[in-house]
């Protein structure tokens, strides 16, 4: 459990830091963003009680707005993402399987499920990221443009970053 | 209180949603200038155009008050015109004089009643002897001649109109005078017939015609438009079919002419004829 907690704060951390320093300054002519820091959520084990999803999702939109200068952005966009997350784990996952599969990682949940996922939830996140950016209706067209590229980004490099630390199935 | 704590813990994830999102939003619309200015800009344009409809709404509501005072400003602006002005500047030795006196005051009234369709027409007014209305007066519309008064009471008059084929007004195109009648076989309320113009005359359409000043009315207003002509058989005369330019359908407003110099223009009329009827 202790060693547990460590690894999720190294993973906090570490994907911040990411974002921060070398995401933030990398992305094609401001069309595909991408925003790698949400794998922390995804990642946290599903057992995880919802008040402390909610509040790690909401410090770490807070912690990245602080270095984007966007306060409240990606707090808002983290706290859509944790309800997505709460929505599509109880329709997908049964909660006996708790036992065997204490985290939503690739190697334990198979690649289709994992990419299932990611795609469902980055999307959401970035649609309100960006619609939330824009901030104007008559810029729709730009706004989903955006969300498609900038996902796409952002799951390519989730799925690079999952095949880098690839755990194969215990079972 | 027990079921709300269970209903509560049900959909938490729901309700963290809500408290969260909120707070997001709300660090947001406040510490970024450019989502908030957005957000402020949108709802007072949204506002702008509440008030916008519901200004226009209200105006319509006082649509009629605005009207009776729109229609006062006009008889005023009628009594400054210049043809409503009589020139009596005489030469007194080596001055000149050239005051000028009002000659044609004009009195709006409302219509009240108002045929069209009848081979004699009468138009009803809301004004009467009390407003200084006589028998004999001629009454105008904004785009035209209406009629004479014929019946004054105390508040209400009764015009005999242009639609009469009791009605003759002396009426002029292109500085032919000519007099100006309806009925007779023509009983369309846009149409007059315009007489006793020599046949010699070249009209053409939309030659205007106006009054002559001969009768009641100030000279230069429109009657209407010349819309064909045609010689009256034998006669060294022409017929000459006047649009009028008077809707008389639609008539709401109209002002009663006051001649201020008719009786003693009459007074003298009427010693002439004496003198030679002696």
């Amino acid at each position: 459990m202790g060693i547990s907690i460590f690894i999720h704060l190294l993973r906090f951390v570490l994907l911040v830091l990411i974002q921060v320093f070398l995401l933030k300054n990398t992305g094609y002519y401001n069309l595909a963003t991408p925003h790698l820091y949400i794998l922390f959520i995804l990642l946290l084990p599903f057992e995880t009680p919802n008040f402390v999803l909610f509040i790690l999702a909401f410090i770490l939109g807070l912690t990245i707005d602080v270095f984007y200068d966007t306060l409240g952005l990606n707090a808002a966009a983290c706290t859509v993402l944790a309800l997505v997350r709460i929505l599509f784990i109880s329709v997908t996952v049964q909660k006996q399987g708790f036992d065997n599969e204490p985290e939503p990682r690739m190697g334990l949940m198979g690649f289709r499920w994992f990419m299932f996922y990611a795609t469902i939830l980055t999307f959401f996140h970035h649609l309100v990221l960006i619609s939330f950016e824009v901030f104007r209706f008559s810029g729709l067209p730009y706004i989903l443009l955006r969300v498609f590229l900038s996902s796409a980004f952002t799951i390519f490099l989730m799925l690079v970053a999952e095949f880098m630390f690839f755990r194969k199935k215990i079972r | 209180m027990r079921n709300l704590w269970i209903f509560l813990s049900k959909y938490n994830a729901f309700f963290f949603f809500i408290i969260f999102f909120t707070i997001s939003i709300v660090l947001l619309l406040t510490y970024n200038s450019y989502q908030n200015a957005s957000t402020w800009n949108s709802s007072n344009k949204i506002i702008g155009q509440a008030f916008q409809q519901s200004d226009q709404f209200k105006s319509y509501l006082k649509l009629g008050a605005t009207n009776d005072s729109l229609s006062k400003e006009n008889a005023w602006l009628r009594n400054q015109l210049k043809s409503s002005t009589f020139n009596d500047s005489v030469e007194r030795g080596s001055v000149n004089d050239t005051i000028h006196h009002q000659q044609y005051r004009y009195i709006v009234a409302k219509v009240v009643n108002n045929s069209i369709n009848r081979q004699n027409n009468f138009v009803t007014i809301n004004r009467g002897l009390r407003h200084g209305i006589k028998r004999g007066m001629g009454v105008i519309g904004p785009t035209g001649i209406v009629g004479i008064i014929r019946d004054v009471s105390d508040n209400f008059a009764r015009i005999q109109s242009l639609l009469h084929s009791q009605s003759r007004f002396s009426a002029s195109v292109n500085g032919n005078i000519g007099s100006l009648v309806w009925g007779d076989g023509n009983y369309d309320p846009r149409i007059a017939m315009l007489k006793d113009i020599p046949s010699h005359v070249i009209l053409k359409r939309g030659n205007k015609v106006v009054t002559s000043g001969f009768s009641l009315f100030p000279a230069g207003l429109d009657i209407g438009t010349v819309a064909t002509t045609n010689p009256d058989g034998g006669n060294s005369f022409l017929n000459v079919k006047v649009k009028l330019s008077t809707d008389f359908s639609a008539l709401q407003y109209i002002y009663v002419v006051t001649d201020l110099y008719a009786e003693e223009q009459q007074a003298l009329e009427a010693k002439e004829e004496n003198k030679a009827l002696q």
